[in-house]
């Protein structure tokens, strides 16, 4: 296996609670996650529409309220391994830190979907955020 | 009306692939005749030896460190200085036809502009081009070339050679007749090729524009990068087999692999496949296996699609004269960075400043209107000129922020105006390996020193000889005969060096 990694992080002005009812809300990653344009939860699977127009399954495999952790894997053959982790971090002075870590193999795929997952969290927090400015 | 502009880029062509330039394997007489009636650059270098920060130089006029897409797979962000804006204002008609590459390519989620103008359409300029269609390496992907290929000739997509593997790694994959990587036997009509479509789709747009119009044509051939695939019905122009080995080639492999220990660590480890430290070779592939008959296809297949390239500016610049504008055009010809074609027993490219990545082709056949006289400038000249040599040909000062000057016209232009050295760096980051080297070129000598990463400590360096060493073979760095010159060279990299923007830009792809 040659394992990528590629984690990304923002510091976002608002109450960790706030920051996950939009980063746990599964069905809900198209509103914050640029190059995404449509996402559909069934159980603990997602499709999401790429702005390829091309569409991805997705299987949920942690959606921890109490620990604000989410993370899925991308089942479509080209991975060997994918695991996406999103964490939202307490700072306890009422911020929080996102964390957003993609796993993968080929390694290269982690560069292009970490490259997403960068400009996603900038999304979340210009929306988070609207009178701070973007990150 | 003014002069109108054409720019020729080519991707990773080698200096001496030219017969102007000495070449001898590639026909090259639609070049070689611009050169002839114009200004032949003997000693222009790239500011990175790869595609994106370079190409970003090109448009801005700076210095990677400055425009800050400081490897491949960084963006240079929509809003960026761009010299087409420049001419766009001053109301040129532009437009860039081939490959842009100034945003990634892979691009999963189609988050970048260029990859969705095919798609979706150009609603306003981008970078100052009024029009834009793009093309890359092969029949896939998200660019005009794919799409059209696509939909007229869908048979062709997979005819090219598979540029990535299932890892979406480099593809080591070996093909042609003597199995080189990246050789490949392409059934696609000469006419569907991307070099004939980007000359066509040049044509079309000139074609477009009205008599009295001023433009600037940014033409961008993807060739002759690899994969070296050019259509089978053309492989004949070239036999392989009466290819000379390129002198920097050593045919005995101690001998190869004594230059390569005189040398900075990590060029041993690539040859002997221990390091790839960028994406820009393939992870898979060892130099150290590769025959001297696979270097002689390499370079066979490259000069045919130097000759196709060649033959296509040919049909431009007739359409050219067919519009009776060829007195008014300037034509500029250069590529964006250079290519191993064996030498030291390489190929492709990486983190390696010496004269095969970073000697380039460079022509300028000013306006036969301005009776300027041919010359060949042999001081040092950077593709960050070329954005102010167009803002000089358009009679438009170059804005401030600009690093580049205006190119000389001559060696004594050049000595008047204090053209002594070029500067170019590298950076790269990819899985934990990190490189980089800043390089100096001045009064004959190559500098390079390296700062500290995964394979250096900071006090590894080289120092070339253009005169006595022509091939880079002997690192002078630690030769103490050499020192008080090794320390003026490196005072004046570091006088020079452009403050590096920070923090530095994100890395969004490979490539």
């Amino acid at each position: 296996m040659t394992l990528g990694t590629v984690r990304h992080h923002v510091r976002i002005a608002r109450p960790a609670n706030e920051v996950w009812a939009r980063v746990g809300d599964a069905a809900a990653l198209h509103t914050w996650f640029p190059g995404i344009t449509d996402c559909h939860v069934e159980g603990t699977s997602r499709t999401i529409t790429l702005g390829t127009g091309m569409q991805m399954p997705e299987e949920i495999i942690t959606h921890d309220h109490l620990l604000r952790r989410f993370q899925y894997r991308i089942a479509t053959p080209i991975f060997q391994f994918h695991r996406g982790t999103i964490d939202v971090l307490d700072m306890g002075d009422g911020t929080s830190v996102v964390v957003y870590t993609t796993e993968a193999d080929p390694r290269t795929m982690a560069l292009a979907i970490g490259g997403g997952t960068a400009g996603a969290l900038d999304e979340l927090k210009r929306q988070l955020e609207p009178n701070e400015g973007a990150a | 009306m003014g002069r109108k502009i054409l720019f020729i880029t080519t991707d990773q062509q080698r200096y001496d692939t030219l017969g102007c330039n000495g070449g001898t394997v590639a026909r090259t007489p639609v070049i070689d005749g611009l050169a002839a009636g114009g200004r032949r650059y003997e000693r222009a270098h790239p500011q990175s030896v790869v595609c994106m920060p370079s190409r970003s130089t090109i448009i801005t006029g700076q210095h990677p460190s400055t425009h800050g897409v400081w490897m491949n797979g960084v963006a240079l962000p929509a809003d960026a200085p761009s010299v087409a804006e420049v001419l766009r204002e001053a109301g040129y008609r532009t437009a860039l036809i081939g490959k842009p590459h100034f945003e990634p390519f892979l691009d999963p989620f189609a988050r970048f502009a260029e990859n969705r103008f095919a798609r979706e359409g150009m609603p306003v300029p981008h970078r100052g081009f009024e029009h834009f269609e793009a093309a890359t390496h092969g029949g896939q992907g998200f660019l005009h070339y794919a799409r059209w290929l696509a939909a007229n000739h869908p048979e062709a997509v997979g005819m090219f050679y598979p540029v990535l593997d299932m890892a979406l790694e480099v593809n080591a994959m070996g093909g042609g007749q003597t199995g080189a990587p990246q050789a490949w036997d392409n059934a696609i009509p000469k006419e569907w090729y991307h070099t004939d479509w980007v000359a066509d789709r040049t044509i079309a747009w000139l074609d477009s524009l009205d008599a009295d119009d001023d433009w600037f044509c940014w033409m961008s051939f993807p060739d002759p990068h690899h994969p070296w695939d050019p259509p089978r019905s053309e492989i004949g122009r070239i036999d392989w087999r009466d290819v000379p080995l390129p002198a920097g080639y050593q045919e005995d492999g101690a001998a190869r692999e004594a230059v390569l220990d005189g040398k900075p660590r990590h060029w041993r480890a690539w040859y002997d496949g221990r390091l790839v430290s960028n994406y820009e070779a393939p992870l898979n592939w060892v130099p150290a296996q590769m025959t001297a008959d696979q270097v002689r296809e390499v370079n066979a297949l490259n000069a045919v699609e130097c000759e196709l390239i060649d033959e296509a500016l040919g049909r431009v610049m007739a359409a050219i004269a067919a519009r009776r504008w060829d007195d008014d055009v300037d034509v500029i010809f250069t590529t964006d960075h250079g290519e191993f074609q064996g030498d030291f027993g390489l190929l492709f490219k990486g983190p390696y400043h010496v004269d095969s990545l970073m000697r380039l082709p460079l022509i300028w056949r000013p306006a036969p209107s301005t009776a300027a006289s041919p010359a060949t400038i042999t001081r040092p000249v950077g593709l960050v000129d070329l954005a102010p040599t167009f803002c000089t040909i358009a009679g438009l000062s170059a804005p401030e922020w600009m690093e580049g000057h205006s190119l000389p016209v001559d060696d004594g232009d050049a000595d008047a105006r204090g053209f002594e050295r070029v500067l170019t760096e590298w950076d790269s980051a990819l899985f934990g390996v990190d490189v980089h080297l800043r390089t100096i070129t001045r009064d004959g000598w190559v500098c390079t020193a390296y700062l500290p990463g995964y394979s250096h400590d900071g006090t590894e360096g080289e120092l070339y000889s253009l005169v006595d060493d022509p091939l880079q073979q002997v690192n002078r760095w630690d030769d103490p005969a050499v020192a008080s010159l090794k320390s003026d060279l490196l005072a004046d990299l570091w006088d020079h060096q452009p403050v590096q923007q920070r923090p530095l830009r994100r890395i969004e792809s490979p490539v």
